[in-house]
């Protein structure tokens, strides 16, 4: 099976390692989560564990996500993604119901995080793609934070399509790959993967065993 | 440091004895060093002119004076590469970071020492007493 585990970022620290080495790691709270549904070739064309992170009250929860959570005798829950697997055998084992937690881990060296990045709202070039701006002096006028030329003039009179303008920035799915699996504390389902994390402390994420190993 | 869970990662890193010394002491600070697979330790003798950031990632600054020049090193509190510290010296100082220092040379960089009080001096006494009779009690909970 592939694992994977829903949880939510709690921030980052720093730890030592045995030889005095500093690491830079993001604490991750991961599971447990509960299997809301085992996707199987027959029925859905692919098999895939839906997972479910966190409680939602009833009352908010809509009456489709009150049955769907009925039929794997569980609540409602706030965070639910899948976890694809590549073939029916991996799902084997795996019934609605079953709870998963961080031991899915124990094994694992490292994974990949996907969270949703923090929204920087209509920002510019310098910002949004790493342009340099213009100089701050040398008769530069009010354009220290421009993108500069857009491209060719009379021919072809037109900007190309693609090229990077200002615009909105963040809210988007960022993978992270390959985070070392710095330690895992079961006791309070704690992760800590080396490395920096997309989005806010508290945002939900999808920790999956890493695909390119 | 709010989150309770963050907290508790950082715990664990943190070293459980605290070292034990003021801003103003001159102290030894004991540096395990590698060399191969060989352990060495490292001595590194001065003032401590000021401690900073808190968690796993407080350091304190040791400032001395090599051949005419200034040299000072920043240790982190919590790494396991530092054995120990000892004190030397207390220097009476009046604030928590002493970066005057640096403008100083030769006899002015002196601090003024600082003796433990009658009541102090009761209580490092009484603390090695202490020390003592647990160090005892547990050598006989051994032999036996």
């Amino acid at each position: 099976m592939k694992a994977g585990l829903l949880g939510r970022k709690i921030g980052m620290t720093q730890i030592f390692q045995e030889d005095g080495t500093i690491v830079p790691v993001t604490v991750l709270e991961c599971g447990p989560c509960t299997v809301l549904q085992v996707k199987t070739p027959e029925k859905d064309g692919y098999s895939a564990l839906q997972l479910g992170f966190l409680d939602k009250r009833r009352k908010s929860a809509s009456a489709a996500e009150r049955g769907h959570a009925k039929a794997a005798e569980a609540e409602p829950k706030r965070f639910v993604r899948e976890i694809r697997q590549e073939s029916p055998a991996a799902i084997e084992g795996f019934e609605t119901g079953k709870v998963l937690t961080v031991d899915l881990f124990a094994d694992i060296k490292s994974v990949d995080v996907i969270g949703i990045s923090k929204g920087r709202g209509f920002a510019g070039v310098i910002k949004r793609h790493g342009f340099k701006g213009l100089r701050a002096s040398h008769g530069v006028k009010r354009m220290h934070r421009h993108p500069g030329s857009s491209g060719p003039s009379a021919d072809p009179s037109r900007t190309f399509p693609g090229v990077r303008k200002p615009g909105h920035y963040g809210v988007a799915r960022v993978t992270s790959k390959n985070l070392k699996v710095v330690k895992i504390d079961a006791e309070s389902n704690l992760l800590l993967v080396r490395g920096a994390v997309a989005g806010p402390n508290g945002g939900f994420v999808t920790v999956r065993q890493s695909v390119k190993a | 440091m709010k989150n309770a869970l963050l907290e508790k990662v950082e715990q664990e890193n943190l070293r459980t004895a605290e070292l034990q010394f003021e801003i103003g002491d001159t102290v030894d600070v004991h540096v395990r060093i590698l060399e191969g697979d060989k352990e060495r330790v490292q001595i590194f003798n001065g003032v401590v002119i000021g401690r900073s950031g808190s968690g796993t990632r407080e350091m304190f600054v040791v400032r001395r004076i090599v051949q005419g020049e200034g040299v000072e090193r920043k240790f982190p509190i919590h790494s396991p590469r530092i054995a120990k510290v000892v004190v030397k010296r207390s220097g009476q100082v009046r604030r928590a970071k002493l970066n005057y220092l640096r403008d100083r040379t030769g006899k002015a960089v002196r601090l003024r020492e600082r003796f433990p009080s009658g009541k102090q001096k009761a209580e490092l006494a009484a603390a090695k007493v202490e020390r003592k009779a647990a160090k005892r009690a547990k050598k006989a909970s051994e032999a036996e």
